[in-house]
């Protein structure tokens, strides 16, 4: 900025910031320190995944042919293009086109609700097979017992991943209402780029979870 | 910076880019490689994982300091899971008590 005083004109600009690419470049940083959280606490379930399928192979190999590979490959797509339409909004936001800002974080959502729609069938069909552990429980001998395991892993993982999505889902309808309001301009579209990073985040873990959970061995 | 303006075009090829590769992590699984499935999709998940990064996330046209802090993630990840591996997996070859 060539005139810090001109800056401080904008409304967006906090008074403890000098200027408006301070205040941008501060909440970037915020909001990667935070993932490097979260980084880590999916790192602890990443953990005891690799462990327990070291333990039990067999078992990862029979318990990961139940889930439905059609349906995984489907939502990652489905991740993938949300992530584009993400990368899109935040495009316009910068280029201070508003209409497509709300347009893109609209399909976001869409998609959004489409993975977490194919994550309800496919829960609901390990419920009907007795695939979710417990004292209902079944599954082929020798691993009626160890493919347990499996499933809490599954459940813990995807169940966090899906947890995720629905606060993303929180933050781009925030993110929506703003840009409707038309709070976010060429100058000032911090809110949506540090809400992509968090939904491109929990793409990346996605990305992760198709080929451990869904791709075990070969078909 | 981080406030550089990458054109559409680039965007739409990344995700090209992640349709295909997601497309072949599929395809390899009906190839019998024995262990080398797993290092295979796990190579492909790491490439993908490497685009969103650097491109969807900006960190490509990011400051030094958002680099730096994506790698320390990074190298945190790999001390949880190497030094919980050396406990887990090493245990059995030490005569040692309590394993």
């Amino acid at each position: 900025m060539p005139n810090g005083h001109a800056a401080a004109h904008h409304e967006a600009l906090q008074h403890h910031f000098d200027s408006l690419q301070q205040q941008k470049d501060a909440s970037t940083f915020g909001m990667w320190v935070f993932l490097v959280t979260e980084v880590l606490f999916f790192g602890g379930l990443f953990m005891a995944y690799i462990l327990y399928r070291t333990w039990y192979p067999d078992v990862w190999l029979a318990a990961s042919h139940h889930l439905d590979v059609t349906l995984g490959a489907f939502n990652t797509a489905v991740l993938i293009l949300s992530s584009l339409t993400m990368a899109l909004a935040v495009h316009a936001a910068q280029t201070g086109n508003k209409n497509g800002t709300a347009l893109f974080l609209v399909l976001t959502m869409v998609l959004g609700v489409v993975f977490l729609g194919v994550k309800v069938v496919e829960y609901s069909d390990k419920f009907t097979h007795h695939l979710v552990p417990g004292p209902t429980f079944q599954f082929d001998a020798p691993y009626q017992r160890t493919a347990q395991i499996f499933f809490s892993i599954y459940f813990a993982m995807t169940g966090m991943h899906a947890l995720h999505m629905v606060i993303g889902e929180g933050i781009m309808l925030y993110l929506l209402v703003g840009a409707l309001k038309g709070r976010f301009s060429a100058a000032y579209y911090t809110p949506v780029e540090i809400g992509g990073l968090y939904w491109h985040f929990v793409d990346i873990i996605w990305i992760f979870l198709f080929p451990l959970l869904y791709l075990v061995g070969h078909h | 910076m981080s406030d550089h303006v990458a054109s559409r075009g680039l965007y739409v090829a990344i995700f090209l880019a992640l349709m295909v590769l997601t497309a072949m992590t599929v395809a390899v699984t009906y190839i019998d490689m024995g262990n080398a499935n797993l290092f295979v999709a796990m190579g492909i998940a790491v490439t993908k994982a490497t685009l969103v990064v650097l491109f969807f996330m900006h960190v490509f046209w990011s400051d030094r300091l958002i680099k730096v802090t994506v790698v320390t993630s990074l190298v945190f990840l790999v001390i949880l899971f190497a030094f919980t591996l050396n406990d887990y997996l090493g245990r059995g070859a030490l005569g040692v008590a309590g394993r």
